[in-house]
């Protein structure tokens, strides 16, 4: 046992220390990349030369997975500050619907439309985007206020909530997808790509995991998620506002949920009632996958990361493989039960040292 | 000499339970007075009045002379009084850094300034004359009761704090780590703190106080100072409430 106090500070030292103590834990989130190294290996074996292992591959199983792990970067802050959101499906739903009924009215009459013609594009974009992130928002303040304030367990509160919403979006359309979405926005947004290179819903997704990432790992507020995670009453007598704070979890998860509306609707040039019932629970197993407890306290961005790529992998090799891509639920199913398991083993470890 | 924290006519109930009766206490700059009574005496409960987690019904709270409204934890760390709760309440998945700047993290731009908080933290420790933790990057679920004690109060002390109070520090020790932090608590008192003790154990309590101020069933039975009691007489007014001349009569709640 080193004699801590009688040794000088030293700021390069110390720095030193914090990067080995860094070090020890990443070690263990390494078994989850090994498996998805792993599994594109095996696919880049099994599928003919140029099909899996290509650049437009590569591009395509990015693309499948920008939406999810846009939601996983959001649902990594709550698993980690202790909530949880189930919402998440429906929010982005009624963004989405909000979106391209917001696009379609402003941007030109229904003759317009019909030969193409968008006199109002960039407000019309510009109110629908404006629009479906705060709609977004909206509903996360309220799953945030129902959490915080009436303290029904965020299960059953968002449960709830998603219920709601998703039926006011249905019966807002009828339970009709929304179509007219303005042409441009599917071909210059959606479909286009930056430079000509990189397609706009990656880029999107890049940011938001980079500001997650250093958010949650560089910040006080990071550092505060994860002290409201691990003891909720110590954060509270540290003085950090907990409320707030956990309502402000709930708003950003909200507000990702729109901006993935915004990117869905650009892709697929129509709202979509149906296709996103189940977001919230793929979040939830793409971020536990990668490490976060569901019970609180513990999660990097890093491991959601590669939570998030591991269904696109799969859907992606199995779809070459000409193997019934369903078997991807199996498979993520199956990662899921080994990851929550090996995540409780280690907890009891830790209880018993 | 004005008391550091002074409080008059506390009253806090719980729903229909009253658990602190019209109490008053004092603590000075530079002594240790122990805070003592039997178990559900209300002195946790008057503790987290004094650090804003409970909201008292009644009663005047003064710092330093000055009449003050301490509403939240923020309130009292502000003012300069740090708590050493009975329940610790340290974040197991961070490290002891962390938690000892936990709430007020220094930053540099946007982003936690790492290196100056860990060697903040060091030299708080070294200063404490801690000696007992491996790393201060170990994650504090991986300490001792004894260490964890230490690091909880090494936080309170990190903020030039001029009030400490300590929650049964000691309940949790073995001898020598009793003795350790005990030593800490007088090096506190010495240092100019006032230093709150709350204990059951009546040699810790002789050990180290000036004062002593006893509680019985939310009253509060005499304050005292330590020299002028017996061991037997403190015992007497922790469990009936008052002992010969000292202490509640007969059940009025007025104190000698
Ligand atoms: N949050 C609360 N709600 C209701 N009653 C409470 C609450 N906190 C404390 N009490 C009650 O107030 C009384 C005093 O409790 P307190 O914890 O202050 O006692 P204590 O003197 O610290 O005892 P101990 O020595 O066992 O720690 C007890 O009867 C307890 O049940
Ligand atoms: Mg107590």
């Amino acid at each position: 046992m080193t004699d801590l106090a009688s040794r000088p500070a030293q700021a390069p030292e110390a720095g030193a220390r914090r990067r080995r103590a860094i070090g020890a834990q990443r070690l263990s989130d390494a078994t989850i990349l090994l498996l998805l190294i792993g599994m594109i290996a095996a696919f880049s074996v099994l599928t003919p030369a140029g099909t899996f292992l290509s650049l437009s591959n590569f591009e395509s199983v990015l693309l499948t997975a920008s939406q999810l792990l846009i939601l996983s970067c959001g649902t990594t802050f709550l698993l980690i500050a202790g909530g949880l959101d189930l919402s998440i499906g429906a929010v982005t739903v009624f963004s989405a619907v909000v979106v391209a009924k917001v696009m379609g009215a402003l941007a030109g009459t229904a003759a317009q439309a019909a030969d193409f013609q968008y006199p109002n594009l960039a407000v019309a974009v510009a109110a629908a985007v404006g629009g479906g992130l705060a709609v977004g928002l909206g509903w996360g303040v309220l799953n945030g206020v129902l959490a915080v304030r009436t303290r029904i367990p965020p299960f059953i509160a968002t449960l709830a909530t998603g219920g709601i919403v998703l039926g006011l979006a249905s019966v807002w359309t009828d339970g009709q997808n929304v179509q007219n979405v303005p042409l441009p926005f599917q071909t210059g947004f959606g479909l286009g790509k930056l430079f000509g290179v990189v397609p706009w819903p990656i880029v999107i997704a890049a940011v938001v995991t980079a500001v997650s990432w250093v958010l949650l790992a560089k910040t006080r507020f990071g550092l505060h998620t994860y002290a409201m995670g691990a003891n909720l009453e110590a954060a509270r007598r540290a003085g950090i506002d907990v409320g707030r704070h956990m309502v402000l979890l709930y708003a950003g998860m909200g507000a990702l949920c729109g901006l993935v509306a915004i990117i869905d609707v650009g892709r697929f040039g129509t709202a979509s009632i149906t296709s996103h019932s189940g977001d919230g629970l793929a979040a939830i197993a793409a971020v536990v996958i990668g490490g976060t407890s569901l019970f609180g306290g513990r999660g990097r961005i890093s491991g959601t990361i590669v939570g998030a790529l591991i269904p696109a992998v799969l859907q992606s090799g199995f779809v070459i493989m000409d193997v019934q891509p369903f078997w991807q639920n199996v498979a993520v199913g199956v990662v899921l039960l080994v990851a929550v398991y090996v995540d409780q083993v280690k907890i009891r470890a830790q209880t018993r040292a | 000499m004005t008391p550091v924290l002074e409080l008059r006519g506390i009253d806090k109930s719980f729903g229909p339970v009253q658990v602190l009766h019209d109490v008053a206490f004092t603590a000075y700059a530079g002594e240790v007075t122990a805070l003592v009574g039997d178990n559900g005496a209300g002195k946790s409960t008057l503790v987290k009045c004094v650090g804003g987690i409970y909201p008292i019904d009644s009663g005047d709270y003064l710092f330093e002379g000055k009449p003050v409204h301490v509403n939240s934890p923020r309130d009292a760390a502000e003012l300069g009084i740090e708590i050493v709760y009975q329940d610790l309440a340290l974040c197991d998945n961070l490290d002891i850094v962390q938690n000892m700047f936990l709430g007020r993290e220094r930053r540099n731009g946007l982003v936690l300034d790492e290196d100056s908080m860990e060697e903040l933290a060091q030299k708080t420790l070294a200063s404490l004359s801690v000696k007992t933790v491996k790393s201060i990057r170990q994650l504090v679920s991986s300490l001792s009761g004894g260490q964890r004690q230490t690091v909880a109060i090494a936080k309170a002390v990190l903020w030039n704090s001029k009030v400490v109070i300590l929650d049964e520090p000691t309940a949790a020790l073995g001898v020598a780590q009793t003795a350790q932090v005990l030593e800490l608590v007088r090096r506190l008192a010495d240092n100019g703190l006032a230093v709150v003790l709350i204990s059951h154990n009546m040699n810790d309590v002789f050990a180290v106080a000036d004062r002593i101020a006893a509680l019985y069933l939310g009253r509060m039975a005499a304050q005292v100072k330590a020299a002028d009691v017996t061991h037997s007489q403190v015992v007497e007014l922790i469990t009936s409430g008052r002992s010969g001349e000292l202490g509640l009569k007969n059940g009025s709640g007025v104190t000698q």
